[in-house]
């Protein structure tokens, strides 16, 4: 990284506050990680929560059950809102994905040494919400079974999908977001899952870490094929996850219906789904660092680097929400000044309020560094525009779908008690995955650790 | 070569940091030994070119794949919507490229990283459960804040004896012969 130009010095006050806290080498960060996965024992809270989350993971497969023999009918959908609770879940979760792509692979392109000890898990919630995600379009085509027509193969029928519709495409983009993502997870981890391998001592578990380990034993050869191809997949990943939300946003944007019509709609997609990732990742992270100790390695600066990502992106959504607002009168379009007009007085006029209370007001408490070291008022803001972002994504389906051109046609919509337990099921899901990785695999990238100590230590020299 | 019993695998030296490393191996490519690897931790700056490796076919592989997917993605959808099932859908050309783009686009992303995963894991010829290097029982280190060097029993200049004593002054925190099982 030296390109061999002098550089003054900083004065030790002028110094940022260190990524890692201090007095770490290669065996601390090594034995302190590791530690969590082998010799802690399986803790009550844990089993609690993971009790909890399986429980709720239950009444997500009775929803379905319950679903697959009745039909969609259960929900609360109907003409002419036909998309309601399932789209707004599936846009909800694959924003959270995003900004596990982002701090692993944008920031790594930009040579951000803080993402180092988020990327690990930001990387897991994103596996774990597009799976979450993908469970809504799958069960809301009514015949899931039928689902696999979607994808192009030889067929009696000896038809095709229709590559024209966005719908198609995002197939064809969550299903290489998940895939991509899955291989960039597990490359980072294979050689932590060698540390694990080498440092149990456990029969049972050297077999399973070191047949996940494929035999990594760090070779400078594969070192250096593991880092190009590392750095490869992140340059892959970054317009991917950019694409990903985009042809998600394709799906509305590319429809005539007032409220959906929009050109803004891609980057302000994108926009958003970094702001509710980042919000996802600090909801995990705060009780995460509290609970196993881990304020050494996700420090303040970390959090404090996130709000401020999570304050910037959220002004970038609040412009979205006043473009569409201020191209409505611009346009002059009546179509598009009814739809201002059933935001701001219609039906549901208070889930528009409350969106702007959780994603643009609340969050401006971001500018103030006080609440961005403020580890309670971060975890209570994430939670905040977690559920904002919610919000936003019924507003836009919903709202939308309720009033289009002919009054004859308007409709209105109520979320039916499967909708939530459907809702609530992959809820559960997310946590019970995020309790299973922290108990079995390592939730900080070891030896992304380790090289930071290295740095930080040729640093301090 | 040399006549001993148990067929070695080479001789295995540990270090204490990456900077020893480093140095170490830059004598022993002095030395003129060849068949020579170091295994770290963590990724060191600087230890494949002391080692005198070329750089890596992975970015060409990845580009290889890249350059597949791209074709096979556009293509595919070429052929369906304009050879196998032409269908006037709202009086839209056949070939409505624009529209055939995300897909392709997807397909490129999706191959391109599918060749360099597991392009890489070929070149490393991963998965690979066991090898020799595990039978050396502070090999385990090498995961965790010790970083070796082996010289391979291949090497021409390779002598257990000699070889062994050259890693000693090399500064080494321990030496140790690997069998070949």
């Amino acid at each position: 990284m030296s390109a061999g130009q002098p550089i003054k010095p900083i004065s030790p006050e002028r110094r940022p506050a260190p990524f890692l806290g201090p007095g770490h080498t290669f065996a601390t960060v090594t034995d302190k990680i590791s530690a969590i996965v082998l010799s802690r024992p399986t803790a009550l809270g844990w089993l609690l929560g993971f009790g909890i989350s399986f429980s709720i993971v239950m009444v997500l497969f009775g929803s379905l059950a319950y679903l697959f023999a009745k039909g969609v009918g259960i929900w609360g959908i109907n003409i002419p809102v036909g998309w309601g609770f399932a789209i707004v879940n599936f846009v909800w979760w694959i924003g959270i994905g995003h900004a596990g792509t982002l701090i692993s692979a944008i920031l790594l392109l930009l040579n951000q040494q803080w993402r180092t000890s988020i990327n690990r898990f930001a990387e897991a919630m994103t596996l774990f919400a597009v799976a979450c995600a993908g469970i809504f379009p799958l069960i809301h085509t009514g015949r899931p079974w039928y689902a696999f027509w979607m994808f192009p193969y030889p067929n009696t029928m000896g038809i095709w999908p229709q590559f024209r519709s966005p719908l198609i495409w995002d197939v064809f983009a969550v299903s290489t977001y998940f895939t991509v993502s899955l291989m960039f997870w597990f490359i980072g981890l294979l050689p932590d899952l060698a540390t694990l391998r080498d440092r149990t001592t456990s029969r049972a578990k050297q077999f399973i870490y070191g047949m996940l380990a494929m035999g990594w034993r760090g070779s400078a050869r594969h070192w250096q094929r593991y880092q190009m191809a590392y750095l490869l997949l992140a340059g892959l990943a970054t317009p991917l996850v950019v694409s990903v939300h985009t042809v998600v946003s394709f799906d509305f944007a590319v429809a005539i219906v007032p409220g959906w019509h929009t050109t803004i709609f891609p980057p302000y997609f994108v926009a958003g789904a970094i702001y509710s990732g980042f919000a996802m990742v600090l909801t995990i992270a705060i009780p995460l660092r509290a609970v196993y100790g881990l304020e050494d390695f996700i420090t303040m600066r970390h959090l404090d680097n996130m709000a401020k990502v999570m304050l910037a992106t959220g002004l970038i959504v609040a412009y979205g929400y006043f473009m569409e607002f201020f191209m409505a009168f611009y346009s002059g379009n009546r179509f598009e000044l009814a739809l201002v007009g059933n935001r701001l007085g219609g039906p549901c006029r208070y889930v528009f309020y409350s969106l702007i209370l959780c994603n643009i007001l609340v969050p401006q408490l971001l500018w103030f560094r006080k609440v961005r070291h403020n580890v309670l008022a971060l975890f209570l803001l994430s939670l905040v525009i977690n559920v904002g972002m919610w919000l936003e994504r019924f507003v836009i389906i919903v709202v939308s779908l309720t009033r289009d051109f002919m009054t004859s046609a308007w409709g209105m919509y109520r979320p039916t008690f499967w909708d939530w337990s459907t809702f609530l099921g992959t809820l559960g899901l997310f946590t019970m995955f995020v309790y299973l990785f922290i108990r079995f695999l390592p939730v900080i990238s070891i030896a992304e650790m380790r090289e930071l100590v290295a740095q930080t230590s040729e640093e301090g020299k | 070569m040399s006549e001993h019993r148990p067929r070695a695998y080479g001789i295995l030296a540990e270090f204490e940091s990456p900077e020893r490393l480093l140095a170490a191996v830059e004598q022993t490519r002095a030395e003129g030994y060849r068949q020579i690897n170091a295994y770290t931790p963590f990724p060191v700056e600087g230890l494949p070119e002391a080692l005198g490796f070329r750089r890596t076919s992975v970015p060409l592989i990845t580009l290889i794949g890249g350059v597949l997917g791209a074709l096979g993605g556009f293509f595919m959808q070429y052929w369906m919507a304009v050879i196998s099932f032409p269908e006037n859908f709202g009086g839209r050309p056949l070939n409505s490229w624009p529209a055939f783009i995300p897909v392709t686009f997807e397909m490129t992303v999706l191959s391109a990283s599918i060749f360099a995963v597991v392009g890489m894991l070929a070149l490393n010829k991963l998965p690979m459960p066991h090898h020799p290097l595990f039978n050396a029982p502070r090999f385990a280190l090498a995961s965790r804040d010790r970083f070796f060097l082996c010289i391979g029993a291949q090497d021409p200049k390779f002598d257990r004896e000699r070889t062994a004593q050259f890693l000693w002054t090399l500064g080494a925190h321990d030496v140790t012969e690997v069998e070949d099982a």
